[in-house]
């Protein structure tokens, strides 16, 4: 089973690095159904493997001058100040209830994706003209 | 310049809630306040940076880590993730985002029941 979480932790990453979003999504749902975690040490534990990959990450997209530093240092400064309310709401539900709520945010993110692949014109400048 | 601490703190609640980046939420909320697209992907990801770490402090604090779990996961993403951005270079997005949000939809059934 290491084999297969190994595989998807490759495939996270490079979700990570095509969306922007992605490792987590994958990690959670890869510890929970592979390794066995329970959803809350799942959720602590993905966070951990998303560090090192974001850091990676950040640093090749600042190579491709994509990275707007002062956006991401307040962003990650607000972020900082919501971590510990979801810590607290993560750890207050009960766990089957935690996973069916992460499953539902599993489908809402499914949606979204499926919706930028079909619409028409992309959500995106960017993906209008791959450079 | 609220603004966009106030994305982070919506980003935050999630990322913790979920054990997520976060991303989903912060990358369409920086296209609307004027991010080109490359440009918000990019800069999520410097972002998660701080939001993960906190996350990550805050969860070790209760004691619910397991670092040998996140290796066998985050040492293989970090190779991952340079694929990744060296993809979104060059790569036509549509059908692979298509097939992302279906492989999801599967897992989210599989977790639901």
């Amino acid at each position: 089973m290491e084999i297969l979480a190994v595989i998807l932790g490759f495939v996270g990453g490079v979700l990570a690095g095509l969306f922007g979003v992605g490792g987590g999504i994958l990690f959670v749902p890869t510890l929970v159904l592979v390794l066995g975690l329970t959803q809350v040490h799942a959720e602590a534990t993905s966070l951990l493997a998303i560090l090192p990959t974001v850091l990676v990450g950040a640093w090749r997209q600042h190579r491709h001058g994509n990275v707007d530093w002062r956006a991401a240092l307040l962003v990650g400064l607000g972020s900082v100040a919501g971590v510990e309310g979801g810590v607290q709401a993560a750890k207050a539900l009960p766990e089957d209830v935690l996973r069916r709520l992460f499953a539902v945010f599993m489908l809402f993110v499914a949606a979204n994706l499926a919706w930028r692949a079909f619409r028409p014109k992309p959500p995106y400048p960017s993906e209008r003209d791959p450079a | 310049m609220l603004k966009l601490l106030a994305i982070g703190l919506v980003a935050g609640v999630f990322s913790a809630l979920f054990g997520v980046g976060g991303g989903i939420v912060i990358v369409p909320l920086l296209v609307i306040v004027g991010l080109p697209g490359k440009m918000a992907t990019g800069t999520s990801l410097a972002a998660i940076g701080l939001t993960a770490a906190a996350g990550t402090v805050a969860y070790g604090l209760h004691g619910d880590l397991k670092p040998g779990a996140a290796a066998i996961l985050g040492v293989p993403a970090v190779f991952g993730v340079v694929v990744g951005v060296a993809l979104q270079q060059r790569l036509a997005r549509r059908t692979l985002t298509f097939g992302f949000a279906l492989f999801l939809t599967a897992v989210g059934i599989r977790l639901l029941v």
